[in-house]
């Protein structure tokens, strides 16, 4: 067990409830280039306006990578290839079948099967996206061998879904994905359970099983890397959300591209939360509309530090298994660093909520003050439990300097492992955003 | 404050680009963002914590409050001491606190008024906005000087410190020395024939001050006459209880040990100052002071190593110099070791130094001199241990 002091949980209202939610499945879904990480804003289409595809079959895939195909999460008609800025493409929108028809794969039997056969047929129907790279957060690299693969099975982050939802139902295909996974990498599949992980995650076999504790970010697969079995240079790692273990198992047992997502709606502003399942990318218009307390909200796909604003009618990312609702905070506040209008989480004790450890915030998207240079040290500090220096880290950043930057660990994190840095920063720093023009300037220049 | 909301909504326009008074845009959003915390929503995460610079350093004000107040009384307390009238703590507790207020109260206007005006300015020329470093160092700046200091005096030194010392190197965040420190050793040596002698200490005309009186600090009588020298001062009592009370002469805010302790109570509960700073400082200096006893060699003889720190500006330099976060070491190691030298440096300069006895202004500027240097060896302990880690 390891258990990890440094770091913060964020108490806010909105904690998802034990129960699934009575609501009707969406009728659309998308998937964003932008989503991942490395993909050009201009993928190759398969597909126009009006295709008709099945669960599973080509939607797009990235020039330099024609290997990697990103599949259609449910069977339908394309009803919009929605472009942004400069003909960049931001979604790609399918209208749902009543009924899924899936796309039939050859099967693969994992006994016998190369490594060479699971790679493409994780290639083919869409489920190697699910796999992410570290360092630098990418999609895999289809060319390499990972040194380890690593799942973390909790979620600290505020008002995190509890893992041991979303796998319900999807025990055996978690074990046979885990064996699909122990085939693509040279080393280990590592497992990260928390105090209260069942023992789909717990007794997991031919997988090595960590337990962490400690508060957020001890359920970043970042940091329990860091603990387990850290990255250097030149070090590549794989890391898997349990439920996307899932589809890659079913994938490998029934043929099929089944793109199940358990989602967990969460936050203040809506009158409803729990759980809904559903598939990838699926549009959070009949999970808000008509729950919302108000209007001035911000819908969030994933959680309240790491996640994307999006529309009300707009979609979940490929990675996220969380909407969060919160109230925007766009109204001046007289004096509102002296005497707080509401109360509000702070990890500074200049704030007696530190006296109420327990109590959930209401909160809101409001800054709390304007950005300014670098004051207060050891911040960033308090809330990484990792051997490095975050504010250094950001620091060699902003100047450029590579070798300092590789030297202080820019290998190891990741924009989620930083972002309580973020929400703690006196000095109101865009550290994700920093730390994600380093990430790029390395990936790219190093 | 929809009477400031309104007033603001119809001024604003003449500051934005386009107005009149575009260029003084920053002076503006000074002023309300001071009483308005904008609706500014958060780009990167969707929370924020609640607490910002402002609240900050308002909280270290508030810290230095009660040897703001305490000093008032005491520029008066001694005055009156001097003149032979109200000798009882108790007697004529309006008196002394008026004296003090109109002694002290100019001075802090004019280091915050030139301080901040200085701010202003460049905040307007530079366009960008007024950082709130300033309302920390313009209460530190008259709490570190002596009462009778001249008030054209307080306005070249904070000006020399501001622009020397903080804007030069960019502003709040950027300064490698100590905003306020500069200010006083701008005085210190820029001014050293106003600044000697016992007289400094004790406001009002010394000509009219009782006979034997010589306004003399504790740390000075002990300086030239050691231990001796301090129990036998007349009109005053230089005990531990006085000195700890701060019944002494001195700088306004730096001699009493209770108001500074709950400045630095303050400080520690909320977290703003590093306690291993204070920590490490007092270990360094006793740990000299105990040295230099045992050894004979320091001047203050049979002085204890603890009695100096209830003398002088020890005190007051650990808890707000040594603790100022931007020019402190940065690293947790760093702090250890940046306290530790500044409590030595400060004790050499005070125990083994001919000339004068006060060392911890120059010890904390050399040591923020130092800092990155400490943090830098630190840093790179992480950056070895991480190569070798690959290997």
């Amino acid at each position: 067990m390891i258990k990890l002091s440094s770091g913060f949980d964020i108490k806010i209202l909105g904690k998802p409830k034990s129960e699934f939610l009575n609501v009707r499945q969406p009728q659309l879904f998308s998937l964003k280039p932008s989503d991942v990480i490395g993909v050009g804003p201009i993928p190759k289409l398969a597909v126009a306006e009006g295709s008709r595809v099945l669960a599973g079959e080509p939607l797009f895939f990235d020039k330099p990578n024609p290997r990697v195909q990103f599949t259609a999460p449910v069977s339908g008609e394309v009803v919009e290839i929605r472009r942004g800025q400069k003909r960049a493409i931001s979604e790609v929108v399918l209208s749902a079948d009543a009924e899924i028809e899936f796309h039939r794969f050859p099967s693969v039997d994992l006994a016998s099967g190369s490594r060479e056969d699971v790679v493409d047929l994780l290639l083919q129907s869409g489920a190697w996206t699910l796999l992410k790279q570290r360092p630098f957060n990418t999609m895999a690299d289809p060319e390499a061998t990972p040194r380890d693969i690593f799942i973390s099975c909790f979620d600290t982050a505020p008002v995190a879904p509890d893992h041991n939802i979303l796998i319900e139902g999807k025990e055996d295909a978690f074990r046979n994905g885990l064996q699909v996974l122990s085939k693509l990498t040279s080393g280990n599949v590592h497992l990260g359970v928390g105090p209260n992980s069942s023992e789909v995650f717990t007794r997991a076999e031919g997988v090595k099983v960590t337990a962490f504790s400690g508060p957020h970010p001890a359920g970043n697969v970042g940091v329990q890397i860091h603990h387990v079995a850290p990255i250097n240079k030149g070090d590549v790692v794989w890391t898997v959300k349990p439920q996307d273990v899932a589809i890659i198992g079913k994938l490998f047992s029934e043929g099929i591209y089944d793109a199940k997502r358990t989602l967990a709606l969460t936050g203040s502003e809506t009158d409803h939360t729990g759980y809904f399942k559903t598939r990838i990318g699926a549009s959070v218009e009949t999970l808000i509309k008509g729950h919302l307390k108000q209007d001035g909200v911000r819908v969030v796909s994933g959680n309240a530090l790491t996640g994307t604003a999006i529309e009300k009618d707009g979609f979940v990312g490929l990675y996220d298994d969380q909407v969060t609702v919160i109230e925007a905070g766009d109204k001046p506040e007289f004096m509102g660093w002296l005497v707080p209008s509401y109360k509000r989480p702070s990890l500074s004790r200049t704030f007696l909520s530190f006296l109420r450890p327990n109590r959930e915030y209401h909160v809101n998207t409001n800054n709390h003050g304007d950005e300014r240079a670098f004051v207060m040290s050891q911040e960033y500090e308090k809330v990484v439990p990792m051997d490095l220096y975050p504010q250094y880290l950001i620091k060699s950043i902003l100047f450029g300097d590579f070798e300092q930057m590789e030297g202080l660990g820019i290998y190891e994190v990741v924009e989620e492992d930083l972002a309580l840095c973020e929400f703690v920063c006196t000095s109101k720093q865009p550290v994700q955003q920093i730390l994600r023009a380093g990430l790029d300037l390395v990936r790219l220049e190093g | 404050m929809k009477v400031f909301e309104n007033l603001i909504s119809k001024v604003k326009p003449h500051f934005e680009e386009g107005g009149k008074l575009e260029n003084y845009f920053y002076g503006f959003e000074a002023l309300e963002t001071f009483l308005f915390v904008s609706g500014t929503q958060s780009k990167g995460t969707h929370i924020k914590d609640g607490i910002d610079l402002k609240r900050t350093m308002f909280t270290v004000v508030v810290a230095l409050i009660p040897a703001l107040l305490f000093g008032i009384w005491n520029v008066g307390h001694q005055h009156f001491l001097a003149m032979g009238e109200f000798t009882a703590l108790a007697d004529g507790f309006t008196d002394k606190f008026l004296f003090g207020s109109l002694k002290v109260l100019p001075i802090v206007t004019v280091a915050y008024g030139v301080g901040l005006g200085i701010e202003f300015i460049f905040a307007m020329i530079r366009r960008h906005p007024v950082n709130e470093g300033f309302l920390v160092s313009g209460m530190l700046i008259p709490l570190i000087m002596p009462p009778t200091v001249p008030l054209w005096m307080v306005a070249l030194a904070t000006a020399f410190a501001v622009i020397i010392g903080k804007e030069a190197f960019g502003g709040t965040g950027m300064n490698i020395m100590n905003v306020a420190l500069l200010a006083r050793v701008f005085v210190f040596f820029a001014y050293p024939t106003y600044m000697s002698g016992d007289t400094v200490w004790v406001a009002g005309d010394a000509s009219l001050f009782v006979d034997g009186f010589s306004g003399a600090t504790p740390l000075g009588v002990a300086y030239e006459g050691g231990a001796q020298a301090l129990a036998s001062v007349s009109f005053l009592d230089f005990d531990l209880v006085s000195m700890i009370i701060g019944t002494v002469p001195g700088s306004i805010g730096e001699t009493s040990v209770i108001a500074i302790g709950i400045g630095a109570l303050i400080l520690l509960f909320t977290g703003i100052a590093s306690w291993r700073i204070m920590l490490s400082v007092v270990i360094g200096a006793l740990a000299a002071g105990a040295v230099f006893s045992m050894a004979g060699i320091s001047f203050f003889v049979g002085i204890p190593a603890y009695l100096h720190m209830v003398m002088g500006s020890m005190l007051f330099a650990t808890v707000f110099m040594a603790t100022d976060p931007v020019t402190a070491a940065q690293t947790n190691t760093g702090k250890w070791i940046y306290g530790l030298l500044i409590g030595i440096l400060g004790m050499i300069i005070r125990a083994l130094n001919p000339a004068y006895p006060e060392g911890w202004m120059l010890a904390i500027l050399l040591m923020n001199v130092f800092a990155p240097t400490i943090d830098h060896f630190v840093v790179q302990s992480n950056i070895k241990r991480r190569v070798s880690r690959a290997l």
